[in-house]
C-alpha cells in the first residue's frame, strides 16, 4: 500500500492527483497503473518522466510499505 | 531565502528589503519572470509544485549556487496556483561582494529554475489548455554551466 501522487499531465490523464493503491514495490504500481489506462501506460515511459519515493528521486525499484509516499513527476518547468 | 506563494508580489518591494542593511556586499542583482499573454491564447497560468519536495530542489539548486558563486545572500520567489497574464511568477534576488557573481549566480539560478524546480505549469484560455515543457532553448541555457567552470 502506497500513498500515490500524480502532477502535471499525468494527473490530467489519470483523472486523479492522488489515491492509496496497493502494490509491494514501485515496479509493479507502476505496472498497475499501466494497466488501468493504455495513455497513462504510455505517458508514465515517457521521456523526463521520474519517480519520487518519501520525496527523493528514484532509479530503478524499491519496496513499498503502508506510509510509502510515490510521486510520478513529469518534465519539470518553472519560472 | 526562498519562498513558494499563492499571493501576487510587488518584485519592487522585495528587491528593496533584500536591499536593505546590507553594508559588505556591493552588488545586488535581480530577476523578475512574468507570465506571458501569448497574444491572448493564455487567460490563466496555472502552475503546481510538490509540497516539501519543491522546496528542497530548489534549496539544493541555491546552495550550489552560494557556493559556486560566493554569495553572501539570494532570494527566490516563486509563485504557485493560477496567475494572470503580466503578473510576476518568479523573482530572483542575489547579492555578492562584486557585480560579476551576482549577475551569473541570478543567470545560473534562473536556468536551474527553468528546466530542473520541480514545477508544472499549464496555460488555459480561450482554445483549451496545455502543458508547458522546457524548450530545447532552456536545455541549452543549462548546459552552459555544465561546461563553464
Amino acid at each position: 500500500m502506497a500513498r500515490v501522487l500524480m502532477f502535471g499531465r499525468l494527473a490530467d490523464l489519470a483523472g486523479w492527483r492522488e489515491q492509496q493503491i496497493e502494490a509491494a514495490t514501485v515496479l509493479a504500481l507502476k505496472a498497475h497503473l499501466s494497466c488501468l489506462d493504455a495513455q497513462l501506460a504510455e505517458a508514465l515511459v515517457a521521456p523526463g518522466v521520474q519517480v519520487a519515493l518519501d520525496q527523493v528521486l528514484l532509479r530503478g525499484d524499491a519496496a513499498l510499505t503502508p506510509t510509502s509516499e510515490v510521486a510520478f513527476l513529469p518534465p519539470m518547468s518553472g519560472g | 531565502m526562498i519562498r513558494l506563494t499563492h499571493q501576487a508580489f510587488d518584485p519592487g518591494t522585495e528587491l528593496s528589503a533584500f536591499c536593505q542593511g546590507r553594508l559588505e556586499v556591493g552588488a545586488v542583482a535581480s530577476f523578475t519572470g512574468l507570465a506571458r499573454a501569448e497574444q491572448g491564447r493564455t487567460e490563466t497560468l496555472e502552475l503546481e509544485a510538490y509540497p516539501g519536495f519543491t522546496e528542497a530542489a530548489i534549496a539544493a539548486i541555491a546552495q550550489e549556487a552560494e557556493a559556486r558563486f560566493g554569495l553572501e545572500a539570494y532570494l527566490i520567489l516563486h509563485r504557485v496556483g493560477a496567475i494572470a497574464p503580466g503578473e510576476p511568477i518568479v523573482f530572483v534576488a542575489t547579492a555578492s561582494a562584486h557585480r560579476r557573481e551576482a549577475f551569473q549566480a541570478c543567470d545560473y539560478l534562473m536556468d536551474y529554475l527553468k528546466s530542473r524546480a520541480p514545477f508544472w505549469k499549464k496555460e488555459m484560455g480561450p482554445d483549451g489548455s496545455r502543458w508547458i515543457e522546457p524548450r530545447a532553448a532552456d536545455l541549452t541555457d543549462l548546459a552552459r554551466w555544465e561546461t563553464t567552470p
